[in-house]
C-alpha cells in the first residue's frame, strides 16, 4: 500500500500575523515531495483561505493534511460558531468578517468560494454552536 | 524580463531583496483585497498593491508571484519586511498610484 504523509496544524485564533504559516509549511512539503506548481498552488490558495476562516471566525482550530500518491486530503476542523445557511456563506462577496478584518485586506466574501474553485472536492459539515469540519480533496 | 531588470528599468525602490531577481516576470495583477488576491494573481506576476502588511506576503508566496510592488508610497511595516525576508519574497516600492506603476510593468512587458 502506497505510503500517506499525514501532517498536522494548531490554527492559532485572532492571530492575522501566523495566518499563512502552515498553507507555507505544506507548500514546502509538497515541493520536496516532488508535486506539479499548479496542483501546488491550488493546496496553497485553497488551504490559506481556510486557514484565515479559521481565525477569524472560529477561534482557530486544527488542519490536518494528508498526502498520497493521487491526492491531497485537507481536514479543517474548527470548534467555532457554525455556519448558518452554507448556500449564502458560499456566494462570492458575502462575509460576516468584521470591520477590523477588513482592513487587512479580507472579507471580500471569497474565501469559501475560493476553496471550492481550487479543490477537486469539497464537503462542509457545520453545526451551529458546534463547530465546522471542511473537507478538500486536491487530486494530483 | 526579470525582476531585476524590472528595477533597473524603471523607478521602482527595492526594500526587501526576495531569494530570486532573476526571476522571470510573465504579467501584472492588480488588487488591494487579499482573498481575491489569492484566487486571481497569476504565479509569476508582479503584484501591484497598497497593502503592506505582513499577510500581503502570505498572499504572495501562496500565489508564488513574482514580485510584490507596493504603490502610492505605501511601505511594508517591520513585521511585513521580516516576513518577506524570510520567505525571499521580493517587494518594490514607488510613490506612483496602482495604474501608473502597473502600466510601466506593462511598457515593460508588452513594449
Amino acid at each position: 500500500m502506497a505510503d500517506v504523509i499525514a501532517l498536522t496544524y494548531e490554527i492559532s485564533p485572532d492571530d492575522f500575523t501566523r495566518a499563512g504559516e502552515a498553507s507555507s509549511d505544506v507548500k514546502s512539503k509538497l515541493k520536496q515531495v516532488g508535486v506539479s506548481p499548479a496542483a501546488i498552488r491550488k493546496v496553497a490558495i485553497a488551504m490559506y483561505e481556510g486557514e484565515i476562516n479559521m481565525v477569524i471566525h472560529a477561534e482557530g482550530g486544527k488542519i490536518t493534511v494528508e498526502i498520497s500518491p493521487t491526492e491531497i486530503r485537507m481536514i479543517l476542523a474548527d470548534k467555532g460558531p457554525g455556519i448558518p445557511d452554507v448556500d449564502q456563506a458560499m456566494q462570492a462577496g458575502w462575509s460576516t468578517a468584521p470591520d477590523e478584518v477588513r482592513s487587512l485586506g479580507f472579507g471580500a466574501g471569497m474565501g469559501l468560494p475560493n476553496m471550492k474553485k481550487y479543490t477537486d472536492e469539497m464537503d462542509i459539515k457545520t453545526t451551529l454552536g458546534v463547530g465546522t469540519t471542511i473537507t478538500m480533496v486536491v487530486k494530483i | 524580463m526579470t525582476v531585476e531588470e524590472l528595477i533597473e528599468k524603471q523607478e521602482f525602490k527595492m526594500v526587501v531583496e526576495g531569494e530570486d531577481l532573476s526571476r522571470e516576470v510573465t504579467g501584472i495583477f492588480c488588487c488591494d483585497l487579499l482573498s481575491i488576491a489569492m484566487g486571481r494573481a497569476p504565479s509569476d506576476s508582479a503584484w501591484v498593491t497598497v497593502m503592506g502588511n505582513v499577510n500581503t506576503i502570505a498572499v504572495a508566496t501562496l500565489a508564488d508571484v513574482a514580485c510584490v510592488i507596493l504603490a502610492e508610497g505605501a511601505l511594508p511595516d517591520d513585521m511585513c519586511r521580516a516576513r518577506a525576508k524570510q520567505q525571499g519574497v521580493t517587494v518594490l516600492v514607488t510613490e506612483e498610484p496602482i495604474f501608473e506603476a502597473a502600466l510601466k510593468v506593462h511598457r515593460q512587458l508588452h513594449g
